[in-house]
């Protein structure tokens, strides 16, 4: 494990998002606005749905032989002139990453969006060892400023508002004239600007993540709309590429197909507003870029979810549709979740990445409504996968004991249709005596979940059964 | 597996109900609605003895015990040309996930395969098996519909209500936002998570309201009961009731969650 998790305590991180007006108010803009963009530009592409197959069938594919990609691709970024290092977990990863950094005598990482990074704890580990990482990203970098986990795959700030944004900069950008106007968003932007453009020139190392790896030839493509990580990557002596090992595409062609379903799932854009290739260091040809390029494919128990029921979770391309769906991501964010990966990618990524033992409320903190599937550009099956999960913790006995015992006792029943119906009409016709005045319980001592919030409507009394037997006995064929 | 084409439909077919254990126990007039809904359209319908489909269990991650339900249940409804739910969620079960159940079991799996076929949600099995267009039933003022997770998202239960409630004398139908959005039921969840299924249905409750129709429907009784005690909770006097009461013309019995009306003569 990398990035300490308070996934365990799910449930009251969830008990707390909910009580946080500033935090709910947040999640309000991220229901409407994603979901509506996204629903524009897949109804403005006819061929959309067919495009989803293709992005599920190439990942597939990929997944299936990723042994040999990740083999041609190794050696297509070596002739290019760049190193390839191998980490199976996020110690080898964070030490491979230092020891470049020392190579080079780095004193300050720029370093664009990536969530693998997030995932190792790159930063923290940077930082132990005198090296400042700086996250160019907007969102990130105010995360960053704030010792926060993203609380999104795409937008790691959604959680916060502009009031709490200024309140950062002014605590941190101490330099800057304490009587300056930034009540406008803009200002904060251009603030923020400002602020890393020198940075940018001062870095030693620049450190992104990758959409995809293109097998091929070598090159490692990220998506962004700011352009930070193009400068991230092109400035600084030396660039590192992180990616963990299922970013793998075959072909370029491949990756065009999956880039024309990214940006639609994720913020409804037809195409991002830099898509940048990378391939190798500086050529002598080159006007500008870096004269050390390596990459550091990361595993960090990505190969034991091969050949396994959450293979499929292998395909996932990042692009947040699911978590921007999902209504328990809109009740209680992303930081509830605990650690990495909020909603339900992350529900079902999480156990497999810290152990189903500590991340184990996240699969089951579901509707199983299957709205993130609906969406999904690469058609994982989140709720089936979670499900997976759910058998997993029943099988080793992690299910609540109090559950449990619920559900076999009520197994008990339902597999004795005599006793069943004996009891059951017992119950309703108790229940329903009871709550014959009002029609409905306000408290019942086994649900006190369900009467915490809404009444529980009292039976009408007779099961169907024993109407339909006094009733219909003999007269139906 | 397809419908049985129209062509080769008996003109009478055999309804085996399955009328789920919520209806079973909660709301048994939601059974009686469907019975009638399918007797008009031309139904033989028998419901023989039954329990549940095993979705809490499945949904817990017990897999044995579904099974064990899952036997029984394929066996039971073993005789009929139809199967038929006045539920989305159980039907679904049924149908998206029985055959599931059994992958490593061919000859159960053969069994499983052939009840999803011909297992079908109450009121699309009407529109798209039967070609109903029309209900005779009225009813009066504006209602609004949920379009309930499991029927709409794994059976394509959409148009079908609509089309039926059109066709409702004196109703009006207003669309709420986010129709299609999880009321937060979620089986177990509900009592599990429920801070966070409270929060969900009060949004539900929400929308619910701002459509100022003064009856909620939807078709599935789980959903419907955690939308009713929500309303309920907070003081709304907003029916609640199941699809098939209403295309069924059976509202006689008090909505989800009201008290029994008193006999005023
Ligand atoms: S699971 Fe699917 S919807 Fe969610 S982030 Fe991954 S690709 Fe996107």
């Amino acid at each position: 494990m990398t990035v300490h998790s308070t996934s365990p305590q799910f449930k009251q991180n969830a008990a707390r998002a909910l009580n946080d007006h500033q935090l709910q108010k947040a999640l309000g803009n991220v229901k409407q606005g994603f979901i509506d963009k996204r629903q524009m530009a897949a109804d403005k592409l006819p061929e959309f749905e067919a495009l989803r197959d293709a992005a599920r069938d190439i990942k597939n594919h990929t997944l299936e032989h990723l042994d040999l990609y990740l083999e041609s691709y190794e050696e297509k970024v070596k002739a290019s002139g760049g190193h390839v290092h191998f980490a199976r977990d996020a110690a080898e990863a964070r030490e491979i990453i230092l020891g470049i950094c020392r190579e080079t005598n780095a004193k300050t990482v720029t370093k664009g969006k990536s969530m693998i990074s997030e995932e190792i704890g790159i930063n923290h580990h940077l930082e132990a060892n005198g090296i400042t990482p700086v996250e160019t990203d907007l969102g990130e970098y105010i995360i960053q400023l704030r010792n926060e986990l993203p609380s999104h795959i795409i937008a790691p700030a959604v959680h916060l508002n502009a009031t709490q944004v200024e309140e950062d900069f002014r605590r941190v950008h101490t330099h800057l004239d304490a009587k300056r106007d930034l009540s406008e968003p803009v200002q904060l932007l251009t603030e923020a600007r400002a602020v890393l453009r020198e940075r940018f020139l001062a870095a030693d190392v620049g450190v992104t993540g990758a959409n995809f790896l293109v097998a091929e030839t070598g090159t490692s493509i990220i998506v962004t709309n700011e352009g930070n990580g193009d400068l991230t990557q092109i400035l600084p002596k030396t660039h590192i590429v992180l990616a963990s090992i299922e970013k793998l595409v075959p072909t370029l062609e491949d990756v065009s197909q999956l880039l024309r379903v990214l940006a639609r799932s994720a913020t409804g854009q037809e195409m991002s507003v830099y898509t940048t290739f990378s391939t190798g260091p500086r050529r002598s040809t080159d006007a500008d870029g870096p004269e050390n390029y390596h990459v550091v494919l990361i595993d960090n128990g990505r190969s034991s979810m091969l050949g396994t029921a959450f293979e499929e979770m292998l395909r996932c391309i990042r692009c947040g549709a699911c978590m921007n769906h999902c209504p328990v991501y809109h009740a209680v964010g992303g930081h509830a979740y605990g650690w990495v990966y909020p909603g339900p990618m992350g529900a079902v990524l999480t156990p497999s990445l810290i152990g189903v033992d500590k991340a184990g409320h996240l699969p089951n903190a579901s509707t199983f409504c299957g709205r993130c599937e609906s969406v999904c550009p690469v058609r994982i099956p989140l709720p089936k996968l979670m499900r997976h999960w759910r058998e997993r913790e029943f099988e080793r006995h992690l299910t609540p004991a109090t559950v449990r015992s619920g559900l076999q006792l009520w197994g008990f029943f339902a597999k004795r249709p005599g006793l069943y119906r004996f009891a059951t009409r017992a119950a309703m016709g108790a229940l329903s005596f009871a709550g014959r005045q009002r029609g409905r319980f306000t408290w019942l001592p086994m649900a006190k979940g369900w009467t915490k919030y809404r009444d529980f409507p009292a039976p009408q009394g007779e099961t169907f059964q024993q109407r339909w037997k006094r009733e219909r006995s003999g007269r139906a064929a | 597996m397809s419908a049985t084409p129209s062509s080769a439909r008996p003109a009478h077919p055999r309804v085996g109900l399955f009328v789920t254990c919520l209806v079973d126990l909660m709301r048994p007039s939601v059974g009686f609605a469907a019975v009638k809904l399918l007797e008009d359209a031309g139904c033989v319908v028998d419901a023989p003895v039954q329990t549940c489909c095993g979705q809490p269990a499945y949904n817990s991650g017990d897999r044995g015990t579904t099974r064990d339900l899952a036997m029984r249940l394929i066996e039971a409804f073993q005789g009929y040309d139809y199967v038929v739910a006045p539920s989305g969620s159980c039907a679904g079960m049924i149908k998206a996930h029985y055959p599931e159940l059994f992958e490593e079991d061919p000859n159960w799996r053969a069994k499983a395969d052939a009840l999803a076929g011909k297992t079908y949600e109450l009121i699309s099995f009407l529109v798209d098996v039967l070609g109903v267009t029309k209900v005779g039933a009225a009813f009066d003022g504006a209602v609004t519909y949920h379009d309930s997770c499991s029927g709409l998202r794994e059976l394509g239960v959409k148009r079908q209500p609509r089309k039926l409630l059109a066709s409702v004398e004196g109703l009006t139908l207003v669309e709420m936002k986010d129709s299609d959005v999880c009321c937060g039921f979620g089986g177990t969840f509900a009592v599990k998570y429920s801070d966070i299924s409270g929060a969900i249905v009060e949004a539900k409750a929400k929308n619910i309201e701002e459509t100022q129709a003064p009856t909620v429907l939807a078709g599935d009784l789980g959903c419907l009961m955690n939308m009713a005690g929500k309303l309920s909770r907070d003081g709304r006097s907003i029916q609640v009731r199941h699809v098939a009461e209403v295309l069924a013309g059976m509202t006689d019995e008090p909505p989800i969650g009201a008290a029994k009306a008193k006999a005023i003569k």
